[in-house]
């Protein structure tokens, strides 16, 4: 699937005049036009989307941002901002006649605030380094995707990035107060407020997860919150996942949000182990990780009571983590799933469908019968709590026919998700992965009413174009059936 | 509890005005018709489009239509000892879902639980061209599409009609139990702002009158705990001190004189306007009562970095809600004609034109 050639228009005299004007604007080694020097950008996390930019800018200050946006704005050409390059649905593929924007040089921390619990960051700080900074006031940032070693804020903002916690802590939407944006048009914009909220419409809220549809992020502030007194994780193994997940829902209805809880197959149970000798029972079906965290009195109230919902609900063997080290042992292997899977198939192909929790036993069920068909073997790693899954279609993509297979077989996911009433994506984004699977989750209507929302940001659409929203004219070809919330497209069929 | 389906009528007298270029009002219980800035139209009452759609109690989600009385759904989520973890306030007994969520309000909770906006899913729409959108979901996670459900909230009904909203809701705590010191308006910001890096349960900290009141809620054990080491003296029966904050009845929010919403960080010291204050949200939600001129108030805020909203009384028709700086203001316009481009959507009530 590696796109090489994108068929976009290439104006070659407007292309030198870019460069020219670029360098004009910025020191020599932050223009990039060197194949080897583009090399690097071709890609983010999702590797099978392959391309190289016409350029890549590296900019440092939020001015030479302002100048680069009014360059591309006058000479009509596309612009791709990109973090850490750690994405998962392609959304800085770049562009073949477009500028590459890196926000790679902003990684400085502006401040730290711990009388209002609150940080300023540049766009290109990583994730964990907030934390890791805050942590001497005893404070943290709460959002942790399982790249946040890596990922960075900026990215993070326009991705929406969830992580492990977001049942109880939400994702990055609700813990941002602030953002400093740069328009195509150059415009430097104030969006939210150092206040928890602020006048008008809620523009915070629509730039979170716009994929750097709208403008580009070149500070962030984020709210920091008091690190538990305690976090305490439990491992539950179970003979059979339905039974695991019954569980899930007991603990919920229980009144108890944990602020973790996390599922895993045996064939992901099986990897991560090999991987990261966390402990796991390898003989279970499913395990379960749930952490609670809170003050000392609240935790040990709720392990009590949830060790006796695990046991209710069929768990064969229930662990709690001796210390801080087993706890972060137990959290490892759910954490390095993904690389751990990458390890025993030659490629893997991770899904990120959301459904309402109730459903996951016939999702799981359907999924396992697809997986027959398909002789394709899945992983399944899912974020319970908040009914985010994981499927993790293992195969080879040098055997003839098979990514094609894969991608077949993930489409269907995504379209039971849709079905279920849930979403194509939950934490990844559309990018360019999903932009057909779109067509499957809204109406023209509705996509018309996106298309307008970016229009409203980037009238003559030159942000990351191409992504995100497809083209009515796209879904037309894609074919797929429209799935609206839960409305199968044939309810007199048997699905199970 | 009443439950009909009325989206194709709203759908239509949605068209018609369009047709007509008649400008709409769009009303629900009417309880919070004194927020905002006057707006002139044809009434379009939603408040008959009612009833909870969907709630399971193990997916914390709740679905329900825009005319559902809150106080029913607020009975509906306690039978299952779930919550509207934002604690709304209702301002008038027939407030209702879809005001609540076009108005973007929040109670005493919110600074530690999550806004409004923050437990909304998704919801269902009429735009400006009379068709209806589902936009979100009713899963915690999606990024699929622009949050354009969260774009609704608080934007007064200007951006479309809002039929349908998905939320968030949260188990009730075990126990809760509230505290009273008395302090200086200084040191109870400077307790506020300490507590935001401790590890406890509170869950509403406001200020008045030379008193401080702490809220904490948790497990019996957390709460507990967490009292023993805070201290200060237990108040009886302080749900009543809480509903009264939460819905504007305590005396002096009675007053002739204007009430002011100032929005600061909330450490800022006690500002210096003469009125009579009120600290919420651990200091990041003020009242003001005073007479002062509203200039001069949003030029002391907008000092330390702050927003005024003239919440009650005072003229219905001038800059009611903080003004935009002039290249925001030019994307909200922008973004009111990608909604509504006949501009029939309660015009003006944030801003002029809008």
């Amino acid at each position: 699937m590696s796109v090489s050639e994108d068929g976009l228009p290439c104006n070659r005299d407007v292309h030198e005049d870019l460069i020219r004007k670029l360098r004009k604007l910025l020191p020599p080694e932050a223009v990039l036009t060197d194949k080897e020097d583009l090399r690097p950008f071709e890609c983010d996390g999702l590797s099978v989307y392959r391309r190289l930019p016409l350029v890549v800018a590296l900019p440092e200050t939020v001015a030479q941002v302002q100048a680069i946006m009014r360059l591309c704005h006058a000479l009509q050409v596309p612009v791709v901002a990109r973090g850490a390059g750690t994405g998962l649905s392609g959304g800085a593929l770049p562009l073949s006649n477009g500028v590459l924007l890196s926000l790679a040089k902003f990684k400085r921390i502006l401040h730290i605030d711990p009388e209002n619990a609150m940080a300023t960051l540049q766009p290109g700080v990583r994730n964990l380094a907030i934390s890791e900074a805050a942590a001497a006031y005893g404070l943290y940032y709460a959002p942790d995707p399982s790249s946040q070693i890596a990922c960075t804020i900026g990215g993070n903002v326009a991705e929406n990035s969830g992580g492990v916690h977001c049942l109880k802590y939400g994702l990055t939407v609700h813990n941002i107060l602030m953002l400093k944006v740069v328009t195509i048009e150059g415009e430097l914009l104030t969006i939210g407020a150092e206040t928890l909220d602020s006048s008008g419409y809620d523009l915070l809220a629509l730039m979170s997860g716009s994929e750097g549809m709208l403008a580009v992020i070149v500070e962030v502030t984020v709210k920091l919150l008091a690190k538990p007194e305690r976090a305490q994780v439990l491992l539950a193994a179970f003979d059979d996942v339905f039974k695991a997940g019954e569980a899930v829902g007991a603990i919920i209805a229980a009144g108890i949000i944990p602020a973790g809880l996390e599922m895993m197959d045996k064939v992901a149970i099986q990897a991560a182990e090999d991987f990261a000798h966390a402990g796991y029972p390898c003989n279970a079906e499913a395990i379960l990780l749930c952490e609670l965290d809170g003050t000392n009195a609240e935790v040990s109230e709720h392990v009590m009571k949830v060790r006796k919902i695990l046991h209710q609900n069929g768990a064969t063997e229930v662990r709690t983590a001796v210390n801080e080290a087993e706890r972060q042992l137990f959290w490892k292997g759910r954490k390095s799933a993904f690389p751990a899977v990458g390890r025993i198939s030659p490629d893997y192909y991770c899904m990120d469908g959301t459904i309402p929790r109730r459903q996951l036993p016939h999702v799981l069920r359907q999924i396992s019968l697809w997986s027959e068909e398909y002789g394709l073997p899945v992983a399944n790693v899912f974020h319970a709590g908040d009914g985010n899954l994981h499927p993790l279609i293992l195969f080879d993509a040098n055997k003839d026919g098979e990514l094609a297979r894969t991608e077949e077989f993930g489409q269907r996911i995504l379209q039971l998700c849709v079905e279920m009433g849930g979403s194509i994506t939950g934490e990844h984004g559309v990018g360019m992965e999903k932009i057909n699977q779109m067509c499957i989750q809204f109406n023209s209507a509705e996509l018309s009413q996106f298309h307008a929302v970016k229009a409203a940001f980037d009238p003559d659409g030159l942000l990351n174009p191409g992504k995100a929203i497809p083209t009515l004219q796209r879904c037309a070809e894609f074919g797929a059936m429209h799935v609206h919330h839960g409305q199968l497209s044939h309810p007199e069929l048997e699905r199970f | 509890m009443l439950e009909r389906d009325i989206s194709e009528t709203l759908q239509q007298q949605v068209q018609k005005a369009i047709g007509n270029k008649t400008l709409l009002k769009i009303e629900c219980g009417n309880s919070k018709a004194f927020l905002g800035r006057e707006s002139h139209g044809e009434t379009l009452d939603i408040s008959a489009h009612c009833g909870i759609v969907e709630h399971d109690p193990r997916e914390l989600v709740l679905t329900a239509r825009s005319g559902t009385p809150l106080k029913e759904i607020e009975a509906a989520l306690a039978e299952s000892g779930q919550m509207l973890a934002f604690e709304p306030p209702h301002f008038g007994v027939n407030a209702t879902l879809g005001g609540t969520i076009a108005c973007g309000l929040s109670g005493p909770r919110r600074p530690f639980y999550g806004s409004a906006r923050d437990f909304v899913l998704g919801c269902k729409l009429i735009n400006g061209k009379g068709e209806i959108l589902r936009v979100g979901g009713q899963v915690i996670k999606n990024v699929a599409g622009y949050d354009v459900s969260r774009l609704m909230v608080g934007a007064y009904g200007t951006l479309g009609v809002l039929l349908e909203i998905s939320l968030k809701v949260l188990p009730r705590p075990a126990a809760s139990h509230t505290s009273m010191q008395e302090c200086t308006p200084a040191e109870a910001i400077s307790k506020m702002s300490h507590l935001l890096s401790q590890p406890v349960p509170v869950d509403a900290a406001c200020y008045h009158a030379g008193h401080f009141y702490l809220r904490l809620s948790g497990s019996e054990q957390a709460v507990k705990y967490a009292h023993e080491h805070l201290g200060g003296e237990v108040i009886e029966k302080s749900e009543l001190f809480w509903h009264a904050l939460r819905e504007h009845q305590l005396p002096f929010l009675g007053s002739a004189n204007p009430l002011y919403r100032v929005m600061v960080k909330p450490a800022v010291p006690p500002l210096e306007i003469a009125g009579e204050w009120l600290l919420d949200w651990g200091g990041a939600q003020r009242w003001l009562v005073s007479d002062e001129p509203i200039a001069l108030i949003r030029e002391r805020v907008a000092a330390v970095g702050g927003h005024v909203t003239q919440f009650r009384g005072g003229a219905n028709n001038g800059e009611i809600f903080q003004p935009l700086a002039a290249p925001l203001l030019v994307i909200h316009q922008r973004l009111k004609a990608s909604f509504d481009p006949h501009g029939i959507f309660n015009l003006g009530r944030i801003y002029a034109n809008l």
